[in-house]
């Protein structure tokens, strides 16, 4: 008898592939690689966070013990390196292009933030670099430093660059001012509020690293990195900055710890050991410890924002008005321009149907650690906008804040819908996840809970927040009219071996997402081949003809639906071979996972059938058609994707140390069709935990002159498994309309969602206190201070 | 230079070192040992954490000379030969209890000690606590506290194999 395989298709709940290497050690990493006369780089930093460099002194460096060689910003500059690229060109209101100051490798005349990278020794230990780094003597000029994004842009400033006058890197907007200040002006109430979006520093587990080769036969380098779009690295890098052509440059991101976008952009490092590995033949390997990657990995958010809602007398939305400061920090990062305008802006519809709503943005530089995109990069800051808006907004109207938000919900009959900031939605439906979510986080009953806690001394808070995001990034044409500077399809190919097996190739890449499992099950629910006779090839630029990248949870809207369309490929082919075998018509040939059947009869032939057929052609249609059975495709979303849902915080408050403590979270979500529900419900309570670590703990802190302050582990607050609490993941599915799947993503919903939600809750609590707002993170002593404060003034 | 020699995994090694040497980096760069990770400088996220005589030790703030005459298991040596799996790296896979595996490790070898440390059982509360000295960014740590529960099962002999996920 037949055990019936468990499924594995579309759906289920599969245990994952890759966890037998990471659970036995046997995870490679990129520091994890080891080479044949390998050396060891260590980079010198600045101190500063703004000084001229007069001059650089290697000498004492070079005769240390074990050094091999020390380079600077001028030995790279007789190589005609190039600085490093930024990929988004983003115009003014005026339509002039922004401010893109150059970003040098390795910083010749100036330093511009504390971490720069100035020069870098090369050793043959780690130990050894280390020590020459620390003598590399470096005769700084300290200069004023413009740290703040306020202090940037007062007159008289310290000019980061000086081709940025004033600071500022470009002033855009979005939207039509006169209607929307027409509207305001009709309007019954209008509701204002300033706004925070604290800055944030990734702190993925691994830290950065880089591992470069030359062979000085062929002309090849290689490059080893911790990146999350090797083929996007290859081709900056290689054209950019070091001049290298793709046929020789090879760039492997092999296993990688997490990334939350930090691992997107192209590093100083990447150059360094790649043209380092070319000047001195050998391999370079440099590692970053934790307090470079608190000064050198690009930081997220830093937003200031002043916003404005109209309402009429019924509560509806009549319009938006939001003006934002966004800090780029020192220099423009790969992806930085485009997270505050057309990630961010562009979302300030929401899940609302104001019909005008009108954005600036100001993009300033500081002399602080770049800023790009952190998990979730734009939307998470338009959601907090609009989610801490409509609380104030129903306490300063008098409608209930779940009514409020029902009032305005864009109808779930309105798809597609065109918002008045550029996108059209294409699916959702905003009052089945609120219904749920109020349901199962039992918002009918706080009130009991309420009482029950203040019986015992606590404060306790209900906040809810209504989102939507839009990934699956992106149509190439689209983002190419925004000024994007590269294409944002995605790659596949589907090579069925000749007795079956198959090999995927992806350009998307993973650090964490489970694609070695939810990908095979892809080819397991349409070919019909088992998860475990799948493997998926990723992250090497040799293996895998081109890609661009996981970020912006597009890895199945876009990488996936290449993958389907390769398999449809595949399966076409495998019809014509088919009926060649069955001596049928191609047309009456039916496929379902993995057999071929002539329509109608019982003649059948399996995958594994057609497989051998095509790499072992006797009885094959050989005139009209090639042998081989592997089909490549580019998939270009014709839209972005539009996850969405709600999430219901529930959090007790400590009067005496004003301690937050999250006690319920609930999160439903509307990622669209879902693969592995196991593996999307971890990455939903992976970005919830991110998002209460911004809102509750974490905050990236610079003194007056540019000193990162929160500059380890010790002092930021990183996020433990006693500082959250269980966490109810559910998910209510409307499919994508427009890819072959119906997946929407689920990477960021929950560091997107999730913020709000918390504040919300927080205030709730602190009703009683007289609390209008507050910025993130709600931590002890500002809490403290709230209560004592307003203790103080009902004393009064 | 000074010597040491200890057992890893069964193995006993030589090794020279220089006295500033940390354990992580005998393990990792002289044994070639690279399943245990370094993911801070400042001893605060336990990725590095390896078991020293039976009792969990972060190895990125143990001296090498310091481990010398011990007994060392990282989280190449759980496994058995055969390659079955220790319960508690069973219970991490059967919970999805990792997603990129930099932090999984140090997790591990942390809650197994936490696991024999607490043989009439523990809380959820305890679980929670006794991570503290874990970071880890991807999961938000819900999976990780079901699987040691479930593993916990197992080590005490409870049951006989990892109890299944909720589906």
């Amino acid at each position: 008898m037949n055990v019936a395989a468990p499924f594995e298709g579309i759906g289920a709940s599969v245990r994952r592939k890759e966890d037998f290497r990471f659970l036995q050690g046997r995870g490679a990493y990129t520091d994890d690689f080891n080479r044949q006369g390998q050396l060891y780089a260590w980079i010198v930093r600045s101190p500063h966070a703004h000084a001229r460099i007069k001059g650089v002194d290697t000498s004492a460096a070079s005769r240390m013990p074990g050094v091999v060689a020390v380079f600077t910003g001028a030995d790279m500059a007789k190589d005609n390196v190039g600085g490093l690229p930024c990929g988004w060109q983003i115009h003014n209101k005026d339509g002039s292009p922004m401010a893109e100051p150059p970003h040098p490798v390795l910083a010749v005349d100036k330093v511009r933030h504390v971490g720069d990278p100035v020069a870098v020794a090369i050793a043959a230990t780690r130990q050894q670099a280390r020590d020459a780094a620390e003598a590399v003597g470096v005769d700084y000029e300290v200069l004023p430093a413009a740290v703040s994004m306020d202090a940037a842009l007062k007159a008289g400033a310290p000019q980061v660059h000086d081709g940025a006058p004033g600071n500022l890197c470009y002033d855009w907007h979005i939207g039509d001012k006169a209607v929307v200040d027409a509207a305001f002006a009709s309007a019954a109430k209008v509701v204002k509020l300033d706004l925070v979006n604290n800055r944030l520093i990734p702190n993925a587990m691994e830290p950065r690293a880089a591992l470069g080769e030359f062979d000085p036969t062929t002309g090849d380098y290689t490059l080893h990195t911790t990146s999350q779009n090797p083929h996007v690295i290859r081709l900056l890098m290689g054209a950019n900055v070091l001049h290298i052509p793709e046929s020789k440059l090879r760039v492997v991101a092999p296993d990688v710890g997490g990334g939350f976008g930090s691992k997107i952009y192209h590093y100083a490092e990447e150059a360094i050991v790649t043209w380092s590995a070319g000047k001195l033949a050998r391999p370079v390997k440099w590692t970053a410890d934790r307090t470079e990657s608190f000064m050198s990995d690009a930081h997220g958010r830093d937003h200031v924002s002043h916003t404005e809602l109209a309402l009429d007398a019924d509560g509806k939305f009549l319009g938006l008005r939001v003006s934002t400061l966004a800090n780029m920090g020192a220099y423009l990062s790969t992806f930085a321009p485009c997270v505050p305008t057309y990630l961010y802006a562009t979302l300030l519809a929401g899940v609302y149907t104001t019909p005008v709503i009108y954005c600036e943005v100001k993009a300033v530089f500081t002399n602080t650690v770049p800023v790009d995109a952190y998990r979730g990069a734009g939307r998470p800051e338009a959601t907090f906008l609009l989610e801490r808006l409509m609380d104030v907004a129903a306490l300063e109207t008098g409608i209930d804040r779940v009514e409020l938000r029902r009032r305005n919900f864009i109808p779930t009959d309105a798809f597609p819908y065109q918002t008045p900031v550029a996108l059209q939605y294409d699916s959702g439906n905003y009052h089945a996840t609120l219904d749920q979510a109020l349901k199962a986080s039992d918002w009918a009953g706080f009130e009991a809970r309420r009482a029950e806690a203040a019986k015992r001394g606590k404060l306790r808070g209900i906040g809810i927040s209504t989102y939507l995001e839009a990934c699956g990034i992106a149509p190439s044409a689209v983002v190419g009219s925004l000024g994007a500077r590269a294409g944002l399809y995605e790659v596949g190919t589907i090579r069925v071996h000749p007795t079956g097996s198959v090999t995927v190739l992806t350009g998307a890449h993973s650090h964490g997402q489970g694609h070695e499992t939810t990908f095979c099950q892809l080819v397991a629910d349409k070919l019909g081949v088992p998860v475990a006779q799948v493997d998926i090839v990723h992250g090497d630029t040799a293996k895998v003809p081109f890609g661009m990248g996981t970020y912006g949870s597009r890895s199945l809207a876009v990488g996936g639906s290449a993958m389907m369309k390769a398999m449809d490929k595949i399966i076409a082919k495998g019809k014509r071979i088919a009926a060649h075998l069955m001596e049928a018509d191609v047309d009456d040939i039916e496929f379902e996972r993995g057999i071929f059947r002539v329509a109608g009869t019982d003649k059948t032939k399996a995958l594994v059938d057609i497989s051998v057929a095509a790499y072992v052609p006797h009885n094959y249609p050989i005139e009209e058609l090639e042998p081989g059975l592997e089909e490549t495709a580019f998939y270009d979303p014709k839209n972005f994707t539009y996850p969405g849902g709600c999430h219901i915080a529930e959090v007790e408050i400590c009067p005496e140390t004003g301690k937050v403590s999250m006690v319920n979270f609930t999160a439903v979500d509307d990622v669209g069709r879902v693969i592995n529900p196991m593996i999307v419900e971890g990455q939903v309570q992976g970005g919830i935990a991110q998002g209460i670590g911004q809102a509750l703990l974490e905050t990236c802190v610079y003194d007056a002159d540019g000193q990162l302050l929160s500059g380890s582990m010790m002092d930021y607050t990183m996020p433990r498994a006693d500082d959250l609490a269980p966490v109810s993941v559910a998910t209510h599915t409307t499919l994508c309309t427009h890819n072959p799947l119906g997946v929407k993503g689920c990477g960021e919903v929950g560091a997107i969602g999730s913020p709000p939600a918390v504040i919300n809750a927080v205030v709730d609590a602190l009703r009683d206190y007289g609390v209008r707002t507050l910025d993130m993170p709600a931590t002890p002593s500002k809490i403290w201070g709230i209560i004592n404060g307003g203790r103080r003034m009902a004393a009064e | 230079m000074p010597q040491v020699t200890l057992t890893v995994n069964g193995q006993t090694h030589t090794a020279e070192v220089e006295g500033r040497t940390l354990l992580v980096e005998l393990l990792r760069e002289t044994l070639r040992l690279t399943g245990t990770h370094v993911g801070c400088d400042t001893s605060q996220c336990g990725a590095c954490v390896v078991h020293i005589n039976g009792e969990s030790v972060k190895s990125c703030t143990t001296l090498a000379v310091m481990a010398n005459g011990a007994n060392v298991t990282t989280i190449e040596g759980l496994a058995k030969a055969d390659g079955t799996l220790h319960a508690m790296q069973e219970a991490f896979r059967e919970y999805h209890a990792l997603q990129c595996g930099f932090c999984t490790p140090g997790m591990v070898m942390s809650a197994i000690d936490l696991v024999q440390k607490h043989p009439e059982g523990l809380t959820e509360q305890q679980i929670r606590e006794g991570l503290e000295g874990n970071l880890c960014r991807c999961t938000g740590y819900h999976n990780i506290v079901k699987a040691i529960a479930a593993a916990a099962e197992v080590m005490h002999g409870k049951r006989s194999e990892i109890a299944r996920a909720a589906e």
